[in-house]
C-alpha cells in the first residue's frame, strides 16, 4: 500500500491516476493520525515552499514524517515541491524550514543564473541516472519539469542532474529517501516506469 | 538539455472540438475526449484545451469535459476559457488541469495575474494574448468581447513581464487557421520584449518547417491545431523536422 500525502495545496489526482493505471494499491492521507503502517509514502506537490512547510508543521506532518522516514525507514518519494521539502530550508515566499532529510537549500533559479527563462518548463534529459528508480528506462530518460526553484545539495548524496544552461538537481536519493524535481505522473511512459520502480524496487 | 515542445491545441465551442479561420469561420471536429486520447497515444509533449466561446457567452469551460480529457492525459494539460477569478482557477485545477490560461480577463482585471501567481504559483498560470494587425499594419490586441481593449501590445507585454506568470501564449489572429506559417516578426518581437518567461506561439502553422522557423525566431514552444487536424503531419513529424534543424526535441 502506497500512502499519498495530501497537504491540500495542490491537485494530486494525476499522481493517483498514474498509480491506478499501474495497478499499485494506494490511498490518500490528509490527516497525520490516519497514516497507519504504509509500505511506501509519496509526497507530491506543486505550489509555494513557505505555504507548504507551514502547513506541514501546523498539521504535524513534520514530526510524523521524521518518525516514519528516519526511524522506521519507510521509503518515501517526493515529487517536485515534495522533493524540495526534504531540504533543510527553502527561500520561496521568505525563508522557511523544510524537513531537513537532506542537507540542502531551495533557491530561485534566476538568483544565480539571471538570463534563464523561468520557470524551467518542458521535457529535459536526466543524466547520471544510477538509482533504482531509473531502472529499465531503456534510454528514455526525458521527463517533464516545471519549477522556478532548485534544490542545492550541501552534502554528499546520490543525485541525478538536468541541464538548463546550468546543471539542476533532477533527482536525489539518500537511503530510503528519494526525490524527483520533475513530474513522473506527467512524463508519459518514462514517468510510469519510474513510479513502478519506486513501488517495486525500493 | 531542455527539449523544445510541440503542443497540440484543442479548441472547444462548449462541448465539441472546432477549428476557426481568423477566429471566424469554423469547422466542427467532434469529441474532445477522442481527440485527447489520440494525442496521448501519440505521446505528445503537452496539450492545451481552450473553450473559445466561454467568455463571449459569459460562462466557464465545462468542468466535466476538463475532467474526462484530463483522465486521458499522462502529459501536462493547460485549460482556458472564461476563467474570471481565483475560484474559477481552483475549480479547473481540481478538475485535473495542470495549468490554466488567462486571456480576456486580464484586460478588466490585471491584478488577477498577481493574485493567481501568489495562490497557485507561477508555473500554473499562462497568459494568452491574441494579436492582430490594424489597418495601418500595427499590432493590436484582439478582444473576445464587444469591449474595446485600451492596452497597447507593448503595455500588455510589460504588464505580463512584471506579473511573474509561468508562460505566455501568443497567437496571431490574422494567421489563425490560414495555414501560411507563423508570424515570425511577431514571435521575434515578443521574444525580445519578454526575456524572462517561456513563450508558446500559435497561429498559422502549415508544415513542420514552420515549427522550426518559429523556434529559430525565439519561441520556447510551438502549438498548432489545423496542422494536426487537417494535414497528415503529426507532432512527431514536426519534431523530426526540428531535430534535423538541430533543435533539441523529445522524440
Amino acid at each position: 500500500m502506497i500512502s499519498v500525502i495530501d497537504l491540500k495545496i495542490c491537485n494530486i489526482a494525476s499522481v493517483l491516476r498514474a498509480l491506478d493505471t499501474l495497478g499499485l494499491e494506494n490511498k490518500v492521507v490528509d490527516d497525520p493520525k490516519d497514516i497507519g503502517q504504509p509500505d511506501k509514502l509519496i509526497l507530491p506537490g506543486v505550489g509555494n515552499f513557505f505555504e507548504a512547510s507551514n502547513r506541514m508543521r501546523s498539521l504535524g506532518w513534520d514530526l510524523l514524517l521524521r518518525e516514519k522516514v528516519l526511524e522506521e525507514k519507510v521509503p518515501i518519494l517526493g515529487i517536485c515541491l515534495g522533493m524540495q521539502l526534504f531540504a533543510s530550508y527553502g527561500e520561496e515566499g521568505g525563508q522557511s524550514k523544510g524537513l531537513d532529510f537532506i542537507n540542502a537549500k531551495v533557491s530561485y533559479l534566476r538568483s544565480s543564473h539571471e538570463n534563464l527563462r523561468v520557470p524551467h518548463v518542458g521535457w529535459n534529459d536526466v543524466s547520471r541516472c544510477d538509482m533504482p528508480i531509473f531502472d529499465s528506462l531503456e534510454g528514455d530518460n526525458c521527463f517533464y519539469f516545471v519549477h522556478s526553484y532548485e534544490m542545492i545539495i550541501q552534502e554528499s548524496v546520490q543525485a541525478a542532474y538536468s541541464n538548463y544552461g546550468v546543471d539542476i538537481v533532477a533527482a536525489v536519493q539518500k537511503d530510503n529517501i528519494v526525490g524527483v524535481q520533475f513530474h513522473p505522473e506527467k512524463s508519459q511512459k518514462a514517468g510510469l516506469t519510474l513510479l513502478q520502480n519506486f513501488a517495486r524496487r525500493m | 538539455m531542455l527539449r523544445y515542445r510541440v503542443i497540440p491545441l484543442v479548441l472547444l465551442d462548449g462541448y465539441s472540438v472546432v477549428k476557426t479561420i481568423q477566429f471566424d469561420v469554423r469547422r466542427n471536429l467532434g469529441n474532445p475526449i477522442t481527440v485527447a486520447r489520440v494525442y496521448n497515444m501519440r505521446n505528445v509533449d503537452e496539450l492545451i484545451l481552450l473553450d473559445i466561446d466561454a467568455t463571449k457567452e459569459g460562462r466557464g469551460i465545462d468542468l466535466h469535459t476538463v475532467q474526462t480529457v484530463a483522465a486521458e492525459c499522462f502529459m501536462p494539460l493547460t485549460v482556458g476559457g472564461g476563467l474570471q477569478t481565483c475560484d474559477d482557477i481552483a475549480k479547473t485545477l481540481a478538475a485535473g488541469a495542470d495549468k490554466v490560461s488567462l486571456n480576456s480577463v486580464i484586460f478588466d482585471n490585471i491584478d488577477l495575474l498577481k493574485e493567481a501567481v501568489a495562490v497557485f504559483g507561477s508555473q500554473c498560470i499562462i497568459v494568452s494574448i491574441d494579436v492582430k494587425k490594424d489597418s495601418n499594419g500595427k499590432y493590436i490586441l484582439y478582444s473576445h468581447s464587444d469591449k474595446k481593449v485600451n492596452l497597447s501590445l507593448d503595455e500588455c507585454l510589460d504588464l505580463i513581464a512584471s506579473s511573474n506568470v509561468g508562460e505566455i501564449l501568443v497567437n496571431n489572429v490574422d494567421n489563425d487557421g490560414v495555414m501560411e506559417g507563423y508570424d515570425l516578426d511577431l514571435i521575434n518581437y515578443v521574444s525580445k520584449c519578454i526575456k524572462s518567461i517561456p513563450i508558446i506561439v500559435a497561429g498559422g502553422a502549415s508544415s513542420p518547417t514552420d515549427c522550426s522557423s518559429a523556434i529559430k525566431s525565439g519561441a520556447s514552444a510551438v502549438s498548432a491545431a489545423s496542422l494536426f487536424h487537417f494535414t497528415s503531419f503529426t507532432p512527431r513529424s514536426c519534431k523530426e523536422n526540428m531535430a534535423a534543424a538541430n533543435i533539441p526535441v523529445r522524440l
